[in-house]
């Protein structure tokens, strides 16, 4: 990773927030976030439904509904200022340097066009290149991400395909231009268990031999564990604790992210037997404003100061998190705890 | 039957099968296509057809009656009017007319209404809001009346029947593609091309327009049959086509006076009008059926 660092991040977001308009006021659906994604790099953003994880990944390719609004000090993509680019700029991007696979590969796909013309209409759009050339290079990828006998595929339309075919032909996809960057939210969700696995095996396989930067949106930590290089815990809109997936497993900090792995059954870390961590309490309204800490009412660490300003803490230079309490020297204690 | 018992999976086939197999496989579009195919031909061989020329007056052969009449005569298959003139040529050259009126203010009415619809249902908010009010506001006018009042206004011909009705019929178009639109826009597939670089343009063109493709069909059918009827109507009440033009609506109308000793006059172009309406409507049904895309889905 140390490499990987030293150069400039594939994606740099600073300060980013996203805010909805509702009839019952303004919603913050994130708030403040900042990250970096490097080269050959995979980060996950990982949370509960609605807490802006999503969000954030339309944020990023400029694909929020008309209601929300987008707000960022620094939204740099390979040199490019996101923030600032005009429509016709980032059309020439999405797609082309930057892809995303979505959550339900059944309504991904434009049911009306065959999996050969969708395929061949992204690169020759980017790359006008002629429709022989498009072709094969849609052969080429349907068979890397491995789809069985690829050239009849490609005259078949998406009906005609299973849902982890269609993943797969998602990823062929977002690949056709060879991105730099693939927001991948919740690519594995809708999928049963064995295609999951695959397909999380594929992304890792393919970014690593293209050296894509991969962010991946996902609530499973399960995912988080077998893929991710760096982890950005979201809650209620804001990145309540960053590290690498090593350092997050082993001393988790925030009590949001000790919450969530003790609701995880892990085996030789929870014994047999003994019951799941639940956290009490739901995820407070995201309308009007949060001052202070916005887990605070459902954390049992909770005291007056949580509703202040709150301190960022860094147990090592890869590991931040954003608590009144100090849990560095207690986070390997913690864990022996949980 | 051995063969069907033997293979029951072959009967599961045309639902995914070409569009031209799904087609034969439909009895309303076949019987959509004979009838609307038959009135197409008719009109488009309606000089070699007829027997005699549709303007001819011959005032000693006034209301003949059609051949299966015991008084009627070979040289008029279907009888004569008013005037003399032949029916049965009358009745060919009216499908000129009628499909002429049919085809011309669907297009029109198609192209105003599916443009409103697509682009207030695709880009919503302050467009949306425009574009419903003008739909809106064309809602509240009584089609037959304000064409009426034009047509009254300007006078009645062909040119000007087909503006006014394809300038007035298109709110069907626009409210019926704009919740379509609004259906399709917010599925994955549209943001996904979105996220692959498409233009707003292309989005609508490429991605959302062939999804919203069938409920276009029903309603373009819908709306040519029911501009067929209304020319009639106009027609009928004298502020559509003029005589001698030969429209079905105005033979109908000629015929009013006569319906009770010659009750053919009004049965005739009344029961082509029927059928052509009929088929149209049979026709948009089936190759909405054909065409679905979720019928592949």
């Amino acid at each position: 990773m140390a490499v990987a660092q030293a150069q400039p991040p594939v994606l740099a977001v600073e300060g980013l927030s996203v805010t909805i308009r509702t009839p019952a006021g303004p919603l913050h659906a994130v708030r403040d976030a900042s990250f970096d994604v490097h080269r050959g790099e995979t980060v996950c953003l990982v949370g509960e439904s609605g807490c802006g994880k999503s969000m954030t990944s339309l944020a990023i390719m400029d694909l929020l509904p008309p209601t929300a609004k987008r707000q960022a000090r620094r939204l740099a993509f390979a040199g490019t200022d996101l923030a600032r680019a005009s429509r016709a700029e980032v059309n020439a991007l999405r797609g082309n340097r930057m892809a995303m696979i979505f959550q339900e590969p059944m309504t991904a796909l434009n049911p009306a066009w065959t999996i050969g013309e969708q395929l061949i209409e992204v690169y020759r759009r980017h790359k006008r290149s002629s429709h022989s050339e498009a072709r094969d290079r849609a052969i080429d990828l349907l068979a890397k991400v491995g789809i069985a006998s690829p050239a009849e595929r490609l005259g078949q339309y998406p009906h005609q395909l299973s849902g982890g075919l269609r993943q797969r032909v998602m990823i062929a996809m977002a690949l056709m231009c060879g991105p730099d960057l693939i927001i991948a939210d919740e690519p594995t969700t809708a999928l049963d268990v064995t295609i999951q696995a695959q397909i999380l095996r594929l992304l890792k396989s393919l970014q690593r031999e293209f050296g894509i930067a991969l962010l991946l949106i996902t609530h499973d930590l399960g995912v988080v564990a077998r893929i991710a290089d760096r982890v950005h815990v979201m809650y209620a809109g804001a990145i309540v604790e960053s590290a690498t997936t090593k350092e997050l497993f082993a001393h988790p900090c925030h009590p949001y992210t000790r919450g969530l792995l003790s609701c995880l059954p892990r085996s030789g870390v929870i014994e047999s037997g003994t019951r799941l961590g639940t956290i009490p309490g739901v995820v407070p309204s995201l309308i009007g404003g949060i001052e202070g800490c916005a887990f605070r009412s459902r954390c049992q660490h909770a005291r007056a100061g949580c509703a202040e300003a709150l301190p960022v803490r860094f147990p090592s230079t890869t590991h931040r998190y954003v608590c009144v309490e100090d849990f560095s020297a207690t986070a390997k204690l913690g864990e022996a705890m949980a | 039957m051995s063969d069907a018992v033997i293979l029951p999976v072959e009967t599961v086939v045309p639902r995914t099968g070409s569009a031209t197999a799904r087609m034969v496989a439909s009895p309303s579009v076949v019987g959509g296509f004979i009838l609307v195919g038959a009135v197409v031909a008719i009109a488009l061989l309606a000089p070699l057809l007829a027997p005699h020329d549709p303007y001819a007056q011959d005032l000693t052969r006034r209301l003949v009656p059609p051949i299966w009449h015991e008084k009627g005569i070979w040289s008029n298959p279907l009888g004569t009017d008013n005037l003399g003139r032949d029916y049965l040529s009358r009745l060919l050259y009216g499908a000129r007319i009628s499909l002429l009126i049919g085809l011309a203010v669907m297009l029109i009415s198609g192209l105003i209404g599916t443009t409103l619809g697509l682009v207030a249902g695709y880009f919503g908010g302050r467009t949306d809001l425009v574009i419903s009010f003008i739909i809106t506001a064309r809602l509240a006018m009584p089609v037959v009346l304000v064409a009426l009042a034009v047509v009254a206004v300007i006078g009645g011909s062909l040119p000007v029947v087909i503006l006014t009705l394809g300038l007035l019929k298109w709110d069907r178009f626009a409210v019926v593609m704009r919740s379509a639109t609004q259906q399709v826009r917010s599925l994955d597939y549209v943001t996904a091309a979105e996220a692959a670089g498409a233009s707003r343009l292309r989005v609508l063109l490429g991605e959302i327009l062939p999804n919203v493709f069938p409920h276009l069909i029903v309603v373009a059918t819908v709306e040519a049959g029911s501009a067929i009827l209304l020319e009639a109507a106009l027609s009928f009440l004298g502020l559509g086509v003029q005589p001698p033009l030969p429209s079905w609506g105005l033979m109908i109308a000629e015929a009013k006076n006569f319906m009770f000793f010659s009750f053919w006059l009004i049965a005739i172009p009344g029961t082509a009008l029927a059928l052509l309406v009929l088929g149209i409507n049979l026709l948009g049904d089936g190759l909405r059926d054909v065409f679905a895309p979720e019928g592949r889905a």
